[in-house]
């Protein structure tokens, strides 16, 4: 039996009750709510994908609807401060690990003897192992207290501070995949450079990171990935007010940190506000499922062939 | 003319020379000042009262017990489905697969798989293992699967690469002694694999150990005052459980938390220490 059929005799039901005069009636009424309640729970339990059947949020409303509060009324399920907040702190933590994930995979491969990118790559991927919510303890208790000394008005959960965490949590991923793009650079690029009269600098700047770019712009979009599926860090540190804002300073909510808030809450199985977590996520699945393939795709196909 | 300037240029190339330095200074910076931080918070609840006792809402009382044994039992579990599914997923895709459309699909879905954020995975748990078939119940069993579905990309790509290390050489000196397909393989290819395989292995653990994400989202409780005896009970994690700690407003909680991170990070980082010790050993070994 589909959803809404037991939904719009559940509803029937609901208005006759409404209108009748004798308590005898509404008792019998009730009853047979009950019933129907029954039912559509069974319903509704037996089919995982009936949030799909139900249908009772468009698919305009979701896309270009700037205001979400599945679990408050007025209810309104527009997923666009979600995606805002997920992107602003993906381009807070892409303005810190872009450039310095960059120049440090620089460094590593152009000019620190082995022993040195020994010892220094492992420890950069130690950052990249360590559990999330160590970082967003690490934003709330530690970089949120420090940046409220230049930005006073500053909201105690916020976007800088979880942005900038993040940033620094996904610089190896940067440095680990182009230090390994730059490395594959033949060394007869770099010496035809020496022979023209390059200095060190212009060399790794203007040879071989052109050369290498295929393999870092991959290394950028599978960082920015990470970041927009990243969880505990911005479910501790970014704070739960969905806000389609650019201010760095107020509070936000990413995709991952309502999942996580729902899941966490009271909200019952199979209703229509918990159902929304699927949509959510199935949104990010694909945000970052298209990322990948870009990164796989742009690192195949414009790899510079040596 | 053409004018070399060559001092200046110099001069441009050390000073962005400092920059890269610093650059690869900030992120070394930022661990060890995690680090410090960590370890200076939690350092004065760190006691083994802290490690014997359940969650609780005094902080003097707060301990880890619930939430340390939820983890092995988690580990143990994970473990018990990844690595037979995933190491036998690598011998299939390296020693018998011949390439085809479908390995093709297959090997770009497991690179995709492992970009998968992780909530997604948790998600997913939720309604597989979770609501079709345990019909409701967040049990360790479900959590189980949920993360084993996570780290197994992980698994298959490290095994894979050790398979892939071993020598034609090896497998050719095993036909030539009359040994079937599955003799090599059982027992040429995978023993010089191993050490491979099981750093691999160690380090999808500790993704595993440190993930926070899908067991939230497949509703594994947060104040949890038992140990779990069997695999179809409710628990906690480590993760959850500091997660949990870390969203209480009292101040002593903040210490609890990182008290609680220290934990968790000793774990990870001598699981860690295993994996690359294992994976040197054994290296010098085959040298020789």
């Amino acid at each position: 039996m589909p959803v809404n059929l037991a939904q719009s005799e559940i509803s029937q039901i609901e208005t006759r009750i409404e209108r009748s005069e004798s308590s005898a009636e509404i008792a019998e009424l009730e009853q047979g709510l009950q019933v129907w309640n029954g039912r559509l729970e069974r319903i509704e339990s037996q089919s995982p994908f009936s949030y799909v059947e139900r249908g009772v949020v468009s698919a305009w409303e979701f896309f270009t609807g700037t205001r979400w509060t599945p679990i408050l009324k007025p209810r309104a399920y527009g997923v666009l401060p979600l995606v805002g907040g997920t992107l602003l702190i993906a381009a807070i933590a892409a303005l810190v690990a872009l450039p310095v994930g960059l120049a440090a995979a620089i460094f590593l491969s152009e000019y620190a003897p082995n022993k040195v990118r020994r010892i220094v790559k492992p420890v950069l991927e130690i950052l990249a192992g360590i559990p999330t919510v160590v970082y967003g303890y690490f934003a709330l208790t530690f970089v949120t207290p420090l940046l409220k000394i230049l930005f006073p008005d500053m909201l105690v959960f916020n976007a800088l501070s979880a942005g900038l965490v993040m940033g620094v949590m996904i610089i190896p991923m940067v440095s680990s995949l182009s230090e390994d793009a730059m490395n594959s650079v033949p060394n007869s690029l770099r010496n035809g450079a020496y022979a023209l009269g390059a200095t060190r600098v212009e060399v790794s700047l203007r040879v071989v990171v052109p050369a290498a770019l295929s393999g870092i712009v991959a290394s950028f979009i599978i960082a920015i990935s990470r970041a927009i599926g990243e969880t505990m860090l911005v479910t501790i540190a970014a704070g739960a007010t969905p806000n389609l804002t650019i201010n760095p300073l107020e509070s936000i909510q990413t995709m991952t940190a309502f999942i996580v808030q729902l899941s966490l809450g009271e909200t019952p199985h199979g209703s229509l506000e918990y159902n929304t977590i699927f949509a959510v996520g199935l949104l990010l699945f694909f945000i970052t499922l298209v990322m990948n393939l870009l990164g796989h795709f742009i690192v195949r196909r414009w790899r510079e062939k040596y | 003319m053409f004018k070399p300037r060559l001092p200046f240029r110099k001069k441009m190339g050390s000073v962005i020379y400092v920059m890269f330095l610093l650059a690869t200074m900030i992120g070394i910076v930022g661990l060890v000042v995690l680090l410090a931080q960590v370890l200076a918070e939690g350092a004065p609840w760190l006691n083994w009262n802290f490690l014997n006792s359940y969650p609780s809402r005094h902080p003097e009382e707060a301990g880890l017990k619930s939430a340390l044994w939820g983890s092995v039992w988690l580990m143990g579990l994970t473990a018990a489905f990844a690595i037979p599914i995933g190491v036998g997923a690598a011998i299939y895709l390296e020693e018998y697969a011949v390439q085809s459309r479908l390995t093709g699909f297959i090997e770009i879905n497991l690179s995709n798989l492992a970009g998968v954020p992780s909530i997604v995975y948790g998600l997913l748990g939720l309604t597989l293992f979770v609501q079709w078939m345990f019909s409701g119940e967040r049990v360790l069993l479900a959590g189980a699967m949920t993360m084993a579905l996570l780290v197994m990309p992980i698994v298959i790509l490290a095994s894979r690469e050790a398979i892939r290390a071993v020598p034609d050489t090896y497998r050719q000196a095993g036909y030539a002694l009359g040994a079937e397909k599955w003799q090599v393989v059982k027992g040429i290819v995978l023993p010089q694999a191993l050490p491979g395989i099981l750093t691999g292995t160690i380090l999808a653990m500790s993704r595993a150990l440190g993930e926070a994400a899908p067991v939230i989202a497949i509703s594994a409780l947060v104040y949890l005052t038992f140990v779990p005896a069997h695999p179809l009970e409710q628990f906690t994690v480590l993760p959850i459980q500091i997660f949990n700690w870390t969203s209480r407003p009292q101040d002593e909680f903040r210490g609890i938390a990182a008290a609680g991170i220290v934990v968790l990070l000793v774990v990870l980082l001598t699981m860690n220490a295993v994996a690359i010790i294992l994976r040197d050993r054994y290296q010098v070994r085959s040298d020789t």
